[in-house]
């Protein structure tokens, strides 16, 4: 059994001119982890995100997902991950079925494989119902799960989210959790997700990043986390500590 | 391996070929859905032509001159008017790939495998399937004038080519407009400014003989009056071409090939 990490950054920086996006962050993801990259916003999650899916070049250091590096193998890294953006990126003129059919297409996917793969992937995020709806007429949370479906029909090694839940009613958090959770145990899927929704790390994540204007501030188990910044309290006193300058309390 | 497309060797040149394939029909295959779910745009656009044909084609008939020695001018103007047609369906290709990048669809599909070539020609593809809804409106509309149309099969299969020829082109064109502006306010007042004179400088609508030295030089170097060339030579009973086919085919071919190579370079960085 390999150990190697499946995401790993090494002194990865973004800049847009004079702005720092991403400042010398390095870390590392095993296999099956679910690891949440934290903060405010404006701390860099979505250009680290990106820049982990290879639409967007660092500026310096590097950054290897699934053993390829994003610079030199951006083919094989978009292979090998899928991806929930910030937007929805589902087309609203098309079919729930339909997306998913372009989505296999466009990884690959066998055509004797497709429509089970297809199946499989509806029934798991609950919209076998709608899967001949059109996109524009779904919710909030059906939009977020058929972009998940979207994105992991082809078996990814990594899934990427960027603020999956965002915009979504309390309910439909809970029930994007269950499938988020169900895909990491089930398929084995690596998930990279960012948010600054601190119950949300908290249920879902097994470590996290902090980040803040760029730089990477802590990163561990959210329960070490815990016992080092604010043993009595919540992943929240956590982050405030640590966006706040704080140094260990135990 | 059940994952051959996730963990894969990059395999034959059979194999490339065929994956390219599957990844531009994914996008052409798209569009026409969406086009199937509402052919209102689609059939909204075949008004245009129709209009040109029976409003301007009826009126101008009366002027001798406009068309080549002998002819009569509808005759001329069918397949001028059916070469603008190609040209503002296609025309919308950018816009659709801004306004896709608005709504994050464009992310679907720049953070798949696919080759950005391969994207490229599954838009350039749609574009043509559109322009042929419009030709079918043109010759249905000709035929009712008493246009006489050339109805060989070998002319009509070249017209076809032509046209998923010349729609490629101005749909990849207009990519790659869309590509530099990169904003929708941007890219109409653009494709206003050009739509005009990719049309006037052209031999759509009059004799390429008419104009004076300098508008025919600009005429000669519009990929336009080549496809009008082309279309005039297989559309009518008794066309011919001023150019020759082969030339007509290697200025589109040349046009088509050097914005596809450039729009596959522009086309990711619309994303960032």
């Amino acid at each position: 059994m390999s150990t190697a990490p499946v995401v790993e950054t090494k002194r990865l920086s973004r800049r847009f001119g004079e702005v720092a996006a991403v400042d010398d962050v390095s870390f590392s993801v095993e296999a099956g982890e679910i690891f949440g990259l934290i903060g405010p916003n404006g701390a860099g999650k979505s250009t680290l995100i990106k820049i982990l899916t290879s639409l967007l070049p660092p500026s310096s250091g590097s950054a290897t997902v699934a053993g390829f590096d994003v610079a030199n193998a951006p083919k094989q890294v978009r292979k090998h991950i899928g991806y929930v953006p910030h937007t929805p990126s589902s087309d609203r003129e098309l079919t729930g079925y339909e997306n998913l059919l372009l989505s296999a297409r466009l990884y690959l996917i066998p055509r004797h494989e497709r429509e089970h793969r297809i199946e499989e992937a509806l029934v798991m995020m609950s919209l076998r119902d709608a899967r001949h709806r059109m996109v524009r007429d779904y919710s909030g949370g059906m939009l977020r799960r058929l972009e998940i479906a979207q994105s992991t029909l082809h078996r990814p090694t990594v899934l990427l989210m960027d603020e999956p839940t965002v915009g979504l009613d309390p309910g439909g958090r809970r029930t994007l959790w269950q499938h988020v959770r169900e895909l990491n145990r089930t398929l084995g899927t690596t998930i990279v997700m960012t948010t600054n929704d601190m119950d949300e790390a908290e249920a879902l994540c097994h470590r996290v990043a902090v980040l803040q204007t760029g730089k990477l501030r802590a990163v561990g188990a959210t329960a070490d986390l815990k016992a080092i910044f604010a043993p009595s309290g919540s992943l929240e006193d956590v982050y405030e500590t640590i966006t706040a300058g704080g140094s260990p309390r135990a | 391996m059940t994952e051959r497309s996730a963990t894969g060797p990059s395999g034959t040149t059979v194999e490339t070929a065929r994956d390219f394939a599957t990844h531009m029909f994914a996008v052409a295959d798209a569009e026409l859905r969406k086009l199937a779910h509402d052919p209102w745009e689609v059939l909204s656009r075949a008004i245009q032509p129709v209009l040109w044909l029976v409003l301007f084609g009826e009126v101008m008939a009366q002027v001798r001159g406009f068309a080549a020695e002998g002819q009569r001018y509808l005759d001329f103007l069918v397949p001028g008017i059916l070469a603008q047609s190609v040209v503002f369906v296609s025309i919308f290709n950018g816009i659709a790939a801004i306004w896709e990048r608005d709504l994050g669809v464009l992310h679907r599909y720049m953070i798949s495998p696919a080759p950005r070539s391969a994207l490229v020609l599954g838009k350039a593809l749609s574009s043509s399937v559109r322009a042929l809804t419009q030709a079918i409106v043109v010759y249905i509309c000709a035929t009712m004038l008493d246009v006489q149309l050339s109805f060989s099969l070998l002319h009509i299969g070249v017209v076809v080519l032509l046209i998923v020829l010349g729609a490629g082109l101005f749909s990849t064109l207009s990519l790659i407009i869309a590509c530099i502006v990169r904003r929708r306010e941007r890219f109409m007042a653009i494709c206003q400014v050009l739509a005009m004179p990719i049309f006037f400088a052209s031999n759509a609508i009059y004799s390429i003989g008419l104009m004076p030295a300098w508008l025919k030089a600009i005429a000669s170097a519009n990929p336009l009056t080549y496809e009008v060339d082309g279309l005039r030579a297989m559309m009518l009973a008794n066309g011919a071409s001023t150019f020759g086919l082969g030339v007509d085919f290697l200025a589109l071919t040349i046009a088509f090939s050097v914005a596809v190579i450039v729009a596959t370079r522009l086309y990711p960085r619309l994303t960032r």
